[in-house]
């Protein structure tokens, strides 16, 4: 699917698979089923870039950035940085990658040990990888909380003395500290009020710029995704629906699911707002457990027929379409075709 | 016809860090049948206000005037505002999960507030009253789907569930308290479309509590904006998108990723929302304001009325003609600062542009 040669590529995903047991409870635990949290993604991660993860609750992004940070066995299939096979290394030898992939998470309040002082918790990476010394620990912490937006003299407070917005930047030091080529950001901004979110968007992108990084942004806000972006991939259900540069995925998208979340995306416009032609889904994201046969969105997708139930689409370049554009559907949207199902708008 | 009118509306907390001004003197009508957003960040006082309006908020002290239907609801006893809670009033909050009981099935606890307020009604039509509700609210076979317990629903089912709880009684007036932010955009769309199509048929008024500005660009009619416990600036809803007059809902609309505007950078409003015990002097936005004068420093602008429009207003020292984001206005806007900015202001206006939020924009102009 991708076009760019393998030195700008920082991480290749390929056929990625996390299945989950699920038991039965008591002592003897029989599995018995698997939840299919994801299943056989493929996707890259240039240097220097951002790749937007976008989709529901249930669709796989965070157990996907899991595995490519490490942090749990993939089931089957291949994580690739920097060229090496870090899928499945052993804590030693994931050792030197952690220093490079880093995370952000979604909530500032709970990732944040309460009752270590901020210069500590930044400060932890060094001592995990005992690459400053304690002398040189307090000037490099407080260069990083500079570098951040926060006021170096707060060293020693406590997490409970910052705002929402600058407990993200006290997690975005802490990802810095080791200067990672990946930063893995799981819904960084979704809990911070919009005219905070807008703060640490920018931090994020001075950062790149400065230092090269590469993102996996996930976010299930499409604006904010479009916003960081230079890719985007659509995942539904454990599986990608449509992957590409953010230009095609969002303008002249071809999945029916793609079409449908943006179409459900609530634009600060009341003009926007009232011209465009909503698609509502029938119904909810269904279990991953025991995901719909052929294609996972035909039980919702206003464009269904009977093939969709039967074969699974295979994510490929449709007739017209840049070739970095993939869509899996078998019945993709031509351009200005009309799914709209809404109640008619006031 | 005025169905609820708030006049002055204060709510402060004693605490043991000191006293908490929640909601400082706010005031608001809502016509029967129309839908009002009220958008705010956390902590400007948007869910205390609706929760005092139903007595829900114990331990309050509470100010001002709030006539519903000819009665004020803050001099009602708890009993009395027991007959309006769910019968003429009904809330919708953020979380399904926890605001519906685990133990007990879903039909049961629809048709336990339909039973509630009125004894007659059998546990056996409750029961037929619940399976109707959750047919409207678009619940597939509400027949079996009655008797299954919140956890077998999904999150968009629960949040119908509560908007058939909500509608048992046909009440006059709705509040949504962020009724769609705890679920994914598709259900989050099935959700507005469904309270839109609801409110089409049955007329009811809707108070919308959002942070998001997309949600209120949908369903409202009129909006109002809060910063700190007070209404930054009300008015129709294409008036408050389009003719902005405060810098703060100005503020929050260009903080928001626009593909439209193709901008590389957002303008985030820099700083911090204020503590509600130790809040600043005068405009409680001007630590923030990048329009900063003297004036703003000392005293704190009433609302007033702006624009062409008769329901627009803002509470900003700003002349009236500094209205919407053209390069007008903006010029009366820089020229008046310009004027107003001799003393107090200077420094406050120093600190924010060399916050690091505004420093970062300003270099890569």
């Amino acid at each position: 699917m991708t076009s760019t040669s393998e030195d700008d590529v920082l991480v290749r995903v390929e056929n990625l698979v996390k299945y989950f047991p699920v038991r039965t409870p008591g002592f003897v635990r029989r599995t018995v089923g698997q939840v299919q949290a994801v299943d056989g993604i493929s996707l890259t991660i240039p240097r220097g870039k951002t790749l937007g993860l976008v989709g529901e609750t249930g669709s796989g992004k965070s157990t996907l950035a899991r595995c490519v940070a490490g942090l749990i066995p993939a089931t089957s299939g291949r994580v690739t940085f920097d060229g090496e096979d870090i899928t499945n290394l052993s804590r030693r030898r994931m050792a030197p990658f952690r220093r490079q992939i880093q995370m952000i998470f979604q909530d500032p309040y709970g990732s944040l040990n309460p009752r270590r002082r901020v210069g500590a918790i930044i400060g932890d990476p060094f001592v995990v990888h005992k690459t400053a010394t304690r002398g040189e620990r307090k000037r490099k912490v407080q260069e990083l909380m500079e570098r951040v937006g926060l006021n170096p003299e707060h060293y020693n407070r406590f997490p409970t003395e910052f705002s929402g917005g600058q407990r993200q930047r006290i997690g975005v030091a802490r990802a810095l500290a080791l200067r990672p080529k990946l930063i893995i950001c799981d819904e960084p901004v979704s809990a911070l009020d919009v005219s905070i979110q807008a703060q640490v968007l920018n931090l994020l992108a001075d950062l790149q710029q400065d230092y090269g990084l590469s993102y996996l942004f996930i976010a299930h806000d499409l604006e904010v995704v479009r916003h960081v972006s230079d890719t985007v991939s659509v995942m539904y259900l454990g599986r990608i629906a449509e992957a590409g540069p953010k230009e095609p995925v969002y303008d002249t998208h071809r999945h029916p699911y793609t079409a449908a979340l943006l179409s459900a995306a609530p634009a600060a416009d009341p003009e926007a707002a009232a011209a465009r032609q909503r698609i509502i889904l029938v119904g909810d994201v269904p279990s991953p457990i025991d995901p719909p046969s052929g294609c996972r969105f035909h039980p919702r997708c206003p464009k269904a027929q009977e093939l969709c139930a039967q074969t699974e689409p295979q994510l490929e370049v449709k007739a017209g379409d840049a070739p970095t554009h993939v869509t899996a559907c078998h019945f993709p949207v031509e351009a200005g075709e009309n799914l709209a199902t809404a109640a008619s708008r006031r | 016809m005025t169905l609820l009118e708030v006049e002055n509306l204060a709510v402060s907390f004693q605490t043991g860090d000191g006293v908490v001004r929640a909601v400082r003197g706010v005031s608001f009508a809502l016509e029967a049948g129309r839908t009002l957003g009220i958008v705010g960040e956390s902590g400007s006082g948007k869910t205390v206000l609706t929760q005092t309006l139903l007595g829900l908020t114990p331990g309050g002290n509470v100010s001002g005037k709030a006539m519903f239907d000819g009665a004020d609801l803050l001099q009602l006893s708890q009993s009395q505002l027991r007959h309006i809670r769910g019968a003429q009033i009904s809330v919708i909050f953020q979380d399904p999960l926890t605001s519906l009981h685990p133990l007990y099935r879903v039909g049961w606890q629809i048709a336990e507030v339909v039973r509630a307020h009125d004894r007659t009604i059998s546990k056996k039509q409750g029961s037929e009253r619940a399976v109707e509700l959750l047919g409207r609210v678009g619940i597939p076979r509400p027949e079996q789907r009655v008797n299954d317990y919140p956890h077998q629903f999904s999150g968009g089912m629960r949040q119908r569930a509560m908007i058939a709880m909500a509608l048992a009684l046909s009440p006059k007036l709705i509040i949504a308290d962020e009724p769609t932010t705890a679920l994914d955009a598709t259900v989050q769309a099935q959700i507005i479309d469904l309270l839109l199509k609801l409110q089409q048929e049955s007329g009811t008024a809707l108070i919308m509590i959002t942070h998001d500005l997309g949600v209120v660009a949908d369903i409202a009619d009129d909006v109002m904006v809060m910063y700190a416990g007070r209404a930054a600036e009300k008015g129709a809803k294409h008036d408050i998108f389009y003719q902005p007059h405060h810098p703060y809902t100005k503020g929050l609309l260009e903080s928001i990723p626009n593909s439209s505007a193709g901008l590389n950078r957002l303008r985030p409003i820099p700083g911090q929302p204020p503590s509600l015990i130790n809040l600043p002097s005068g405009c409680k936005f001007h630590p923030r304001c990048s329009y900063v004068m003297d004036r703003c420093v000392t005293e704190e602008p009433a609302l007033r009325h702006i624009g062409h429009d008769a329901v627009h207003s803002s509470a900003c020292w700003l002349p009236e003609a500094a209205i919407g984001t053209g390069a007008e206005a903006e010029e009366i806007r820089d020229q008046t600062v310009q004027e107003g900015r001799m003393g107090a202001a200077i420094e406050v206006a120093q600190a924010i542009a060399t916050s690091p939020d505004v420093a970062s924009t300003e270099a890569l102009k």
